[in-house]
């Protein structure tokens, strides 16, 4: 693929009103739990029970609440780390490496500043994590708006990078001699941990999540850029001829979604681990393409996809408690869902 | 393989009446063709007087709205390109279906429609082997695809449909790319073909080409039929006569006002090649010089490099050698945003494939032209007040209404998608106009209106490059014209100093 901006599905589909985007995306939903309760049959389980547990567990208390709306957090900055550059057809998985490599800049931040008081390191370390994961991005949007590497590949090929790059720093020179030889970081500084509140996990991240989620469709709708990002996002050939530099567009895109995802790892590794490990994610990073791919890019279905994708990563810990099976059996619910949305329309090309 | 070599005193096959229409275009418009077996059959015409349309209704890839096609005085239903196979039509297009990782035995055997579940390659190989020698279609069958000319690519595609035992071959534009002793080549194959009983019809807009290989002529012009000639009967004024129609005898010319006073050129190229690559015409040292208060008019069958040309001055396609000035100053390496910053309005040969947003609002479209004229506060919001002022008072201008301005382009008819690229473009003055066919798709009152207007814009001081297949328009509006052949200026000169009959030959490439 060497012409950019070329369109490559119907993802960010014109006219598609909220309303319709809910009512489409519900009924994926259905089918995909309708399926996965085959799959938990099979197993020998109760599928209805399953789904009684996971609800009650996470709706029917604060605490779960709460703690849906933590893992809602890194899944809504993903989610719109794929959704900002899908706006001109560019397909970023690189959310999970992007994630990585922010909780990277960001555990160097804290790791090496934590003596400066909380107000001036944590927007230090939000623009450390920003900053890793949008230049992580950048190389594939680089490599794209050159016309040499296709970024759906390089994005992805680069989470495994990336994710072996903090694990060389864990189990290499930041591993902390105090820590019984486990691959871990030394602890932050309390100055360097988002604050939380209510007693709950929930953190400061879920302002730059909500920021996100609002600022996305105020931009696409309000802005300059935002009818730059349309008009190639409807005509790139036409964009070109406009004078408007697509390849400009495809770095600055790539990169401001990976500073998200970025901003997402920044979050998780400060407030929810308080050090670098290797296994931050549950695949947050992947969540986040299923998420904005469910609502096509739109904001408010990707704060309800995102509501109950975080019901169902929340579940996976639930289901091994209460049926014994392996909490990564929702990967399999994951996947179902990705299919159902895949094959939406347009199956027989 | 065919055996009976006499022509037939009755057609092999018949189009009658053959009518379709895109939206409100009519690409056909109630034509007759007949073919004969053992005739090379040339079908001739402009750039979109109907000739693909019509192969590709007979192929099964369009269905007609009205009319019939008789196959041995029989009535066919052609409803795909299937059923097109099945009663032995077959089709060689401009972009050849191929695998290119596989060889050429592979690819042919692909195509058969008795490919048993294990493949007889000795078989196959032997078929190859026969038929290439009997029509002088010379390919290695073990080559892989990817290493073969284009040339020999059309052999395959030839081989596969005389393989598969097609009757009525259908070449689309054959020689479009192919090198001169190429082109001979396809010829003696056309004239095996025929001593053999086949029929063959060749899309083709070269008049040359068209007098050494065909038996009989078909002349299309705007979707009609307006002649057919035996081959030996045709000349070239008659077949240009019959592709141009007659207005192109005497155009009536509008003069300008005044003759400018030479000054500085607004657009100058020196020297220009570009590297025409995958198959497009490049550019050849082109110089070419727009002077303030002229139009210059590009007479040229598309597709021999007036869309690099616009993209050269446009600043998307980079020249290879040469240099190019806008106003005196040096701009090879202008970007596109500052080419338009600079005053350059395009109005391209496809408006809505190069110029507009089908899903954006017709407003947004208008803003398009220039987002950073409309933004405010630094580019947080957009003056939309200012958009439609501006694109009404241009639509005013030109005597256009839309219906709305607020309702996605793609909602409009062609011709108000060319209104609406027309208003944005001429919205602010622009001091150079590259426009590629701009009346095309406007009734006679609209056309008439954008020509106005960029006379208007020509007696205003702006320059204006107008690119267009119509010479009738080309020889009312011009001040100086040029003619392009295979990516190079084969004529410059006045329109006074020439004739529209010696530009059709020359667009053609039979001149001199």
């Amino acid at each position: 693929m060497t012409e950019a901006g070329k369109p490559v599905g119907t993802f960010p589909a014109q006219g598609d009103g909220w309303l319709r985007v809910m009512v489409r995306f519900g009924g994926l939903f259905l089918i995909a739990l309708g399926a996965f309760g085959l799959v938990l049959l099979v197993f020998g389980k109760n599928p209805i029970k399953a789904y009684v547990d996971i609800f009650a567990n996470t709706l029917g208390s604060a605490y779960g609440f709460s703690e849906v709306l933590v893992k809602m957090i890194p899944l809504t900055l993903a989610a719109v780390a794929v959704a900002l550059p899908a706006r001109i057809w560019l397909i970023n998985v690189g959310g999970e490496g992007q994630f990585h490599i922010g909780a990277l800049f960001a555990a160097w931040g804290a790791l090496n500043f934590g003596s400066l008081p909380a107000w001036v390191l944590i927007p230090w370390i939000s623009f450390l994590g920003f900053l890793g994961g949008g230049l992580w991005a950048l190389i594939s949007g680089f490599l794209r708006a050159r016309g040499w590497v296709s970024e759906t590949i390089s994005t992805l090929l680069l989470n495994y990078v990336a994710i072996l790059l903090l694990s060389f720093f864990v189990f290499g020179p930041w591993k902390d001699p105090e820590s019984a030889n486990y691959p871990q970081s030394a602890p932050f500084a309390d100055a360097a941990v988002l604050p939380s509140f209510f007693g709950t996990r929930v953190h400061m991240g879920l302002f730059y999540s909500l920021a996100a989620l609002v600022l996305f469709p105020l931009i696409l709708s309000r802005t300059r850029w935002g009818l730059e990002m349309r008009a190639i996002g409807a005509n790139a050939e036409a964009a070109r001829r406009n004078g408007i530099s697509i390849g400009r567009y495809i770095m600055v895109l790539m990169f401001i979604g990976g500073g998200l995802a970025g901003l997402a790892g920044m979050a998780e590794v400060s407030a929810i681990h308080g050090q670098l490990r290797p296994s931050l994610s549950p695949g947050y990073g992947y969540i986040g393409f299923l998420i904005s791919w469910m609502a096509m890019g739109n904001a408010v279905g990707m704060m309800a996809a995102a509501f109950l994708l975080a019901i169902i990563t929340a579940g996976g810990d639930i289901l091994q408690m209460t049926l014994r099976i392996p909490g990564s059996v929702v990967n399999i619910l994951m996947a179902i869902i990705l299919f159902v949305i895949l094959a939406r329309k347009g199956g027989a090309r | 393989m065919v055996k009976d070599s006499r022509m037939n005193s009755s057609p092999f096959l018949s189009l009658r009446g053959i009518s379709k229409s895109f939206r409100a275009v009519k690409a056909n418009d109630q034509v007759d063709l007949d073919v004969y077996r053992g005739e090379v059959h040339a079908l001739l015409g402009e750039n979109g007087a109907g000739k693909s349309t019509l192969m590709k209704v007979l192929y099964g890839f369009y269905h007609a709205d009205f009319g019939e096609v008789r196959l041995d005085a029989k009535t066919v239903h052609i409803r795909s390109p299937h059923d097109a196979r099945r009663l032995r039509i077959g089709m060689v297009f401009q972009d050849f279906v191929q695998v290119p990782a596989l060889t050429v035995a592979e690819n042919i055997a692909l195509f058969l429609p008795d490919l048993p579940a294990v493949l007889d390659k000795l078989d196959i190989l032997k078929r190859i082997g026969e038929i290439s020698r009997r029509y002088s279609l010379a390919v290695d069958p073990r080559a892989t695809v990817r290493q073969l000319s284009v040339g020999e690519r059309q052999k395959v595609e030839i081989l596969k449909l005389l393989l598969a035992d097609a009757q009525i071959l259908i070449l689309d534009e054959p020689t479009r790319s192919l090198a001169l002793h190429e082109i001979e080549g396809l010829f003696q194959v056309f004239a095996n073909l025929r001593r053999d009983g086949y029929a063959v019809v060749f899309i083709t807009h070269k008049l040359k080409e068209v007098l050494t290989c065909a038996d009989r002529i078909t002349v299309m012009r705007r979707g009609k039929v307006t002649g057919t000639l035996a081959g030996l009967e045709a000349t070239e004024s008659r077949l240009v006569s019959l592709m141009f129609g007659e207005d192109v005898r005497e155009p009536s010319r509008i003069e300008r006002a005044q003759v400018p006073d030479g000054g500085q050129p607004i657009l100058e190229l020196r020297g220009v090649h570009t590297p025409g690559e995958g198959g497009a015409v490049g550019l050849k040292d082109i110089h070419l010089a727009v002077l303030p208060g002229e139009i210059v008019g590009v007479a040229g069958v598309s597709g021999n490099g007036q869309r690099e040309l616009g993209d050269v001055v446009l600043g998307l396609e980079r020249c290879s050698k040469g240099k190019k000035y806008i106003r005196g100053q040096e701009a090879t390496h202008w970007s596109v945003a500052h080419a338009r910053a600079d005053g350059i309005a395009f109005i391209p040969e496809d408006p809505l494939g190069m110029a507009a947003f089908p899903w954006l609002t017709v407003q947004e479209n208008m803003a398009m032209a220039d987002t950073r004229r409309y933004s405010r506060k630094k580019g947080f919001s957009m003056d939309w007040a200012a958009v439609c002022t501006d694109l009404n008072q241009s639509l005013q201008r030109l005597g256009f209404t839309l219906p709305s301005l607020f309702v996605p382009l793609a909602t409009l008819s062609g011709g108000n998608v060319q209104r609406m690229i027309l208003a944005r473009e001429m919205a602010h003055n622009p001091k150079l106009i590259i426009a590629f066919y701009p009346t095309r798709g406007l009734d006679v009152r609209s056309a008439l209106a954008a020509r106005e207007l960029l006379i208007a814009s020509r007696d205003g001081g702006a320059g204006v490059l107008l690119v267009s297949e119509d010479l009738g328009e080309l020889f009312a509006m011009s001040d100086r014209l040029v003619v392009v052949f295979r990516g190079r200026i084969v004529k410059a000169c006045p329109p006074q100093e020439t004739n529209p009959n010696e530009v059709g030959h020359l667009m053609t490439g039979s001149g001199e």
